[in-house]
């Protein structure tokens, strides 16, 4: 229907004049701002522009392996990309992978939580007191440089071969990564906003809650990170180390696939750790930029 | 110091439009400040004696290293004199050549958080912060983040914010130094007039002879290393004024042969 057709005008006019105005409204709004559909596309664009890097990635990887495979180089023990991911798509059927994922998961979230709490309360009170921060400084630094594989028989001695070991090396992992972190944040906090708080009156509390720990947030966030890094490090090594039979975990999984000389159930679960691990380094990468872009430190509005 | 001239202030302040129950007041006598000991020691101001009474906007211009932000330290308490005594009445409130504003927090945000210092309730604060951004003319841009605004509108946030601790004495270290001439000549009348409202005594420090006489009652000239005060000039020119006008010009060529004058005996 072209806009000079005589019966849509009249179609107008037999309608009542509120109709007539609502409907002026919805055309006026229409043009202001985009309408839904076209801010659907851009995201849509968006979303596009960021996911095929990582499709072309996959897609390498496949093609290399695949050709790995085709050039037959131990080909009796190491699976094509064919069947390790119809290995793989086999075992999603399955409640016992799931199972296991859950578990890891779980311990991730647990330890990982312990190892925030604990790395915050020490960095904070480093970080504030002068005293504690000559004794404690270097000690933590001392142990972020630890592997911490090292720490297994010490802590299955002392716990006992159960997921208490395992969280307990998760958490010395973690916990000096956040540590730092926080006290990086309140150390690099420019003496210029601190003259400027101090002028407004900000003291002690005040100006740490809502000076110190804000400012400090991009170098917390930096040592969250790392400190998930070498959480989940530590917690797959634990579950390789520490032998908790009753409990199906992705570590047991990958010792059973190891036991029965089972390459393909073993890469598929490489993949479900590979996987699990992009996917929180995402969300730390999503943070990341949202304070970036909120302080004005990138140049994509 | 025989130098040091004793201006009338009461006949200088006459000239802006102050109203009578103006507190804030600043005086230093013999203050010296000395960095570091021994051998690497710098003494940065060398027995400065300086009064700015209630109400009075002073300008202290000189070389850079004579001591200019080090003063405004001593007069904001950020830092302690090595000798004499400074003694402040009043309320301080300071503003930097940076706008040292918090980048996470919006320019509203940014006023609000020294009216919270100040114990304010949320809904006061509100009311006084959304003030304050029309006082600066920033009124529609409350929630911008700093990195948003330009050069000027950083400062006049600053401003706002400076405003927001309700100061008596208001100190002011090369607050538009960083800005285009334009955009400084704007600022300045904006100071002007939200000074004529306001029962503020300001030090403000700057390194431009004319700004200083544009904006000052006077204009004190510090010598470097070590800062002494070594001449003061009153500014008997009538608001308002333009920073391209005859009078100002011919004070502020006073004002520099006086700084070149320092400035080659000190080469000497």
């Amino acid at each position: 229907m072209t806009v000079n057709d005589p019966g849509s005008v009249s179609a107008y006019a037999d309608e009542s004049l509120p109709a007539y105005a609502e409907k002026l409204a919805w055309l006026e709004a229409l043009e202001a701002e985009p309408s839904p559909d076209q801010q659907g596309r851009r995201f849509a664009t968006r979303a596009w522009a960021s996911v095929w890097p990582k499709l072309l990635a996959i897609v390498i990887v496949l093609a290399v392996w695949q050709l790995i495979h085709v050039s037959g180089w131990k080909k009796e023990i190491f699976p094509g990309p064919a069947a390790t991911l119809a290995n793989l798509g086999d075992q999603l059927r399955t409640a016992l992978l799931w199972h296991a994922i859950r578990t890891t998961v779980q311990r991730a979230v647990v330890g990982f939580g312990l190892a925030v709490v604990i790395g915050t309360v020490v960095g904070a009170l480093v970080s504030r007191i002068a005293p504690l921060r000559a004794a404690v400084g270097s000690l933590i630094t001392a142990l972020q440089t630890m592997p911490s594989i090292a720490w297994f028989p010490f802590a299955i001695i002392l716990f006992g071969s159960n997921t208490s070991a395992i969280l307990f090396v998760i958490v010395l992992g973690a916990a000096p990564s956040i540590a730092n972190g926080l006290i990086a944040g309140v150390d690099y906090t420019p003496p210029l906003l601190l003259r400027a708080g101090k002028m407004m009156g900000l003291r002690r509390f005040s100006l740490y809650r809502y000076l110190i720990l804000p400012a400090s947030l991009p170098a917390f966030v930096a040592g969250l990170r790392q400190g998930w890094a070498f959480a989940w490090r530590s917690l797959l090594a634990g579950e390789l180390l520490v032998e908790i039979i009753d409990q199906p975990s992705l570590g047991v999984l990958l010792t059973n696939a190891q036991d029965q000389a089972d390459m393909e159930s073993a890469t598929a679960i490489i993949i479900v750790i590979l996987i699990l691990g992009i996917i929180v380094h995402t969300l730390f990468g999503l943070a990341d930029r949202a304070i970036r872009r909120r302080w004005g430190l990138t140049d994509t509005m | 110091m025989s130098m040091v001239r004793q201006v009338n202030s009461s006949k200088v302040t006459g000239q802006r439009p102050v109203e009578a129950e103006v507190t804030g007041s600043v005086r230093l006598s013999n203050v010296s400040k000395v960095f570091g000991r021994g051998n690497s020691a710098v003494r940065a101001l060398d027995r400065i004696s300086l009064d700015v009474p209630p109400g009075e906007f002073t300008c202290l211009i000189g070389a850079s290293g004579c001591g200019k932000s080090t003063l405004l330290s001593l007069v904001a308490g950020l830092e302690q004199p090595t000798s004499g005594e400074v003694s402040v009445s009043g309320r301080v409130a300071i503003m930097f050549q940076e706008p040292a504003l918090f980048p996470w927090l919006t320019a509203a945000g940014n006023v609000e958080l020294a009216l919270r210092a100040r114990g304010f309730g949320r809904a006061e604060r509100r009311q006084r912060t959304a003030e304050l951004l029309e006082t600066v003319r920033l009124g529609g841009f409350g929630g911008k983040r700093p990195h948003e605004l330009s050069g000027g509108m950083r400062q006049r946030v600053a401003l706002a914010r400076a405003l927001a601790q309700d100061a008596d004495v208001l100190l002011m270290d090369e607050p538009f130094g960083s800005l285009d001439a334009m955009t400084r000549d704007l600022l300045h009348d904006e100071l002007d007039r939200i000074c004529a409202g306001r029962r503020l005594t300001i030090i403000f420090v700057t390194h431009n002879v004319r700004e200083a006489v544009r904006l000052g009652d006077r204009v004190v000239v510090l010598s470097s290393r070590p800062g002494r005060v070594v001449d003061q000039f009153a500014v008997p020119i009538g608001h308002p004024r333009r920073i391209d006008s005859a009078p100002v010009a011919e004070l502020a060529g006073r004002i520099t042969d006086r700084l070149r004058e320092e400035m080659t005996r000190h080469d000497r």
